[in-house]
């Protein structure tokens, strides 16, 4: 019996890999390992400013880091009694919160949709046009939520409004190009068995585009509205409106409504974790199609 | 025909539910956004808004306003760009439109609006409408003026000011004053005490190539360069340094996690780790992770570390390693194992099989979800470090905070898109060179 675990005879053997390729895996080993020495060399010293820059340092603030959660819960857990009232009075301003997302998101998502089938090659209502639809989307990408929503607080005022508008713009240009990657490979089929009937384009979206990516643009729509309840709890931080700019009050406030501090933050976390499940089950749903 | 009848009837029914379900999605969006429209107040929006405050920013985007000041005690005249110490000309150094001879000041706003200070008083002449003539006497202020005043004209007896479209003059019994404004952005490359101030490009390509050095220590280039990083008014270095700060608190943070998930990935991972207590209880840590949200360890982390780049790098790095282990555990979930049986085969021990039958197969896609939290941190970089207090984000809220240095603004909101831009190309670059390896 041939012990086939060391193959052939050696004379029957194929020759061993040699010249160009093994040229080619010396090349990218050394490739490999340039961009390994770059990379770490590019951490080491992108730490190192980090650290000269930052008020306090690197090693000095591990050994505060329970410091200040530690001051907090001790000051709760003494009015501990109190919590579960700050957390039903700060109810609304949670309830705002979850709002500017879920209407910036469906705003968002309403313009994202139309914008993306006129910036996908092969649907567009306007073929030239396509490329300055793509800008657009990326134009409304590239801005910050944050500069839109201080900009606008200053001509609006305070409220809700400016978040709205401020995160509603960017996840249009966010979901239009992912809606824009999924209606790339739509099948086209519907679409032309709807031209032969005299369909508008509007019907041929309707009726041929939408039926075949709704699973997909639901499921990132959905993704969406877990990030937009986390934009808008910090553009509230930073802006004002919702919870988050709640929290900056209480927090402002120092040592003695740490009580109040806690509830939001124990509202925050219930609120992410139930939308961050309920979505993900829903997702799954959706995408596997059962 | 009639055999179909059956059959066409559960397919009428599920047609039926559809449509109703098509109605009543769109009914239930327009409900949902009516509610948002009370509960938001939009109708009261309306009120509430500055459109004065819009005008303010737009116009201030685009154009400046030079400030042409007498002390009326002392009789000096200043002349600042936005009336800042660090815009104000030297005397010998006054642009072209003010003239200054004894204790008269001649200030052209162009059109035939000119305005004139002297011992008496000031005047201002209005094209088409007149001569503004202003003197004070025994404490207050005597107008003269065609009648009846326009309503662009505000006069009392201890001031008196004038807007028309040229500009604003403004006379109180310290000081007169007045505004002329211009399209542009002043100062930006060089701020009046500079010896490059002032100068065409023309004149600035000779200075920097072929003309003597005005500062026999350096040459030209340099000083010039020098100059433009230390501009005291758009204070470039420190931009540069802040963009800098940006980028490296979202670099950090993303390489940062990727680094720390990765080993903890291995763990939580169904097929890599046996222990079902140990995988258990690392999801859930990656669940709190991701729950406990980026504002709340921002809050918690700055408290620790104090403002900076290196609290904002953390904080992400912390709501990354979330994100990073629940996506690459799930990826290490999804491999084949036929690799890992074929290095297993040759004898391999844990790490080289991971290292050669595993890493091989979710490189691509540990590569792309890197590459694009790196994209997007870059992004919520500029707010992380508005609440920790450090980067572009910082120096943009105070410009907003401060409401008058609009043109800042405009400055940074550019810097950020074409930051965010081009980190978009690079992570696009770096995707289509490292995954699809052209």
């Amino acid at each position: 019996m041939v012990d086939v675990s060391f193959g052939p005879e050696p004379s029957q053997r194929p020759a061993p890999p040699a010249g160009p390729y093994l040229a080619m895996q010396r090349r990218k080993r050394v490739y490999g390992l340039a961009m390994l020495v770059l990379f770490v060399a590019l951490m080491a010293s992108g730490f190192q400013v980090a650290e000269d820059r930052n008020a306090g340092g690197f090693l000095n603030g591990l050994t505060q880091l329970d410091d200040f959660p530690r001051e907090v819960l001790s000051e709760a857990w003494a009015k501990r009694a109190a919590i579960p009232g700050w957390m039903g009075h700060y109810l609304p301003s949670l309830l705002e919160t979850i709002n500017i997302a879920a209407v910036s998101t469906l705003l968002g998502v309403l313009a994202a949709s139309l914008l993306s089938l006129l910036a996908t090659r092969g649907l567009s209502l306007w073929p030239r046009l396509t490329p300055l639809f793509r800008r657009m989307l990326d134009a409304f990408r590239a801005v910050p939520e944050i500069v839109v929503a201080l900009v606008l607080i200053y001509i609006l005022g305070p409220g809700p409004v400016p978040a709205m508008i401020a995160i509603a713009l960017h996840t249009a240009g966010a979901m239009g190009k992912l809606f824009s990657e999924v209606a790339e490979n739509a099948d086209l089929k519907p679409v032309e068995g709807l031209t032969s009937t005299g369909a508008s384009w509007g019907q041929k979206m309707w009726l041929g585009i939408l039926p075949q990516v709704a699973p997909n643009w639901l499921s990132y729509t959905l993704l969406r509205f877990e990030i937009n309840v986390r934009a808008s709890a910090i553009l509230g931080f930073v802006g004002s409106g919702g919870i988050g700019y709640e929290l900056k009050v209480a927090m402002q406030w120092g040592g003695g409504k740490y009580d109040q501090v806690v509830a939001i933050f124990l509202l925050l976390f219930l609120t992410i974790m139930l939308i961050d499940q309920c979505s993900d089950r829903f997702r799954h749903r959706l995408v596997k199609g059962v | 025909m009639t055999a179909s009848v059956p059959m066409a009837t559960p397919l009428l029914a599920s047609f039926h539910r559809r449509r109703l379900i098509a109605l009543a999605v769109p009914a239930v969006i327009l409900a949902y956004l009516v509610y948002i429209f009370f509960a938001f107040d939009i109708a009261g929006l309306a009120g509430r808004a500055r459109l004065d405050n819009a005008k303010i920013l737009l116009g201030d985007f685009v154009s400046y306003k030079t400030h042409v000041t007498r002390n009326n005690a002392t009789g000096a005249v200043t002349v600042a760009v936005e009336g800042e110490a660090k815009g104000t000309f030297a005397p010998g150094h006054l642009p072209d439109w003010v003239k200054v001879q004894g204790d008269t000041t001649t200030v052209d706003l162009g059109a035939g609006h000119l305005v004139t200070y002297d011992a008496a008083g000031a005047r201002y002449v209005v094209p088409g409408y007149g001569t503004i003539d202003i003197r004070p006497q025994g404490g207050k202020l005597a107008l003269t003026a065609p009648q009846p005043l326009p309503d662009w004209i505000n006069a009392s007896d201890n001031r008196i000011s004038v807007t028309t479209s040229h500009g604003r003059f403004a006379y109180t019994r310290s000081k007169v004053e007045t505004f002329r404004y211009a399209p542009g952005w002043p100062l930006f490359f060089f701020t009046p005490d500079s010896a490059f101030f002032g100068k065409s490009w023309g004149e600035l390509a000779a200075l920097a190539l072929w003309q003597p050095r005005i500062d026999a220590a350096q040459p030209n280039l340099f000083g010039m360069a020098h100059d433009f990083w230390t501009n005291k008014m758009w204070r470039h270095g420190d931009v540069f340094w802040a963009i800098g700060e940006t980028i490296l608190m979202a670099f950090l943070g993303t390489m940062g996690a990727a680094i720390v998930s990765l080993p903890l990935a291995f763990l939580a991972a169904r097929n890599m780790n046996r222990l079902a207590p140990v995988r258990f209880a690392l999801r859930r840590v990656f669940d709190f992770v991701r729950g406990v949200d980026a504002l709340i360890w921002t809050i918690i982390l700055s408290r620790a570390f104090g403002p900076g780049p290196m609290t904002g790098a953390l904080a992400m790095l912390v709501t990354d390693t979330g994100s990073f282990g629940k996506t690459f555990s799930e990826a290490l979930e999804n491999i084949d194992e036929k690799q890992v049986d074929g290095i297993r085969s040759t004898g391999a021990n844990t790490l080289q099989r991971a290292r050669w039958g595993v890493i091989p197969q979710v490189v691509p896609v540990l590569l792309s979800q890197v590459l694009y939290f790196l994209e997007s941190n870059t992004r919520s970089a500029t707010v992380v470090g508005a609440i920790v207090g450090g980067g572009i984000g910082l120096l943009l809220t105070q410009a907003i905070q401060t409401q008058k240095d609009w043109e800042d603004v405009a400055y940074y909101v550019i810097l950020i898109i074409l930051m965010v831009m081009a980190m978009d190309s690079l992570s696009g670059w770096l995707r289509r060179k490292l995954i699809k390896g052209e």
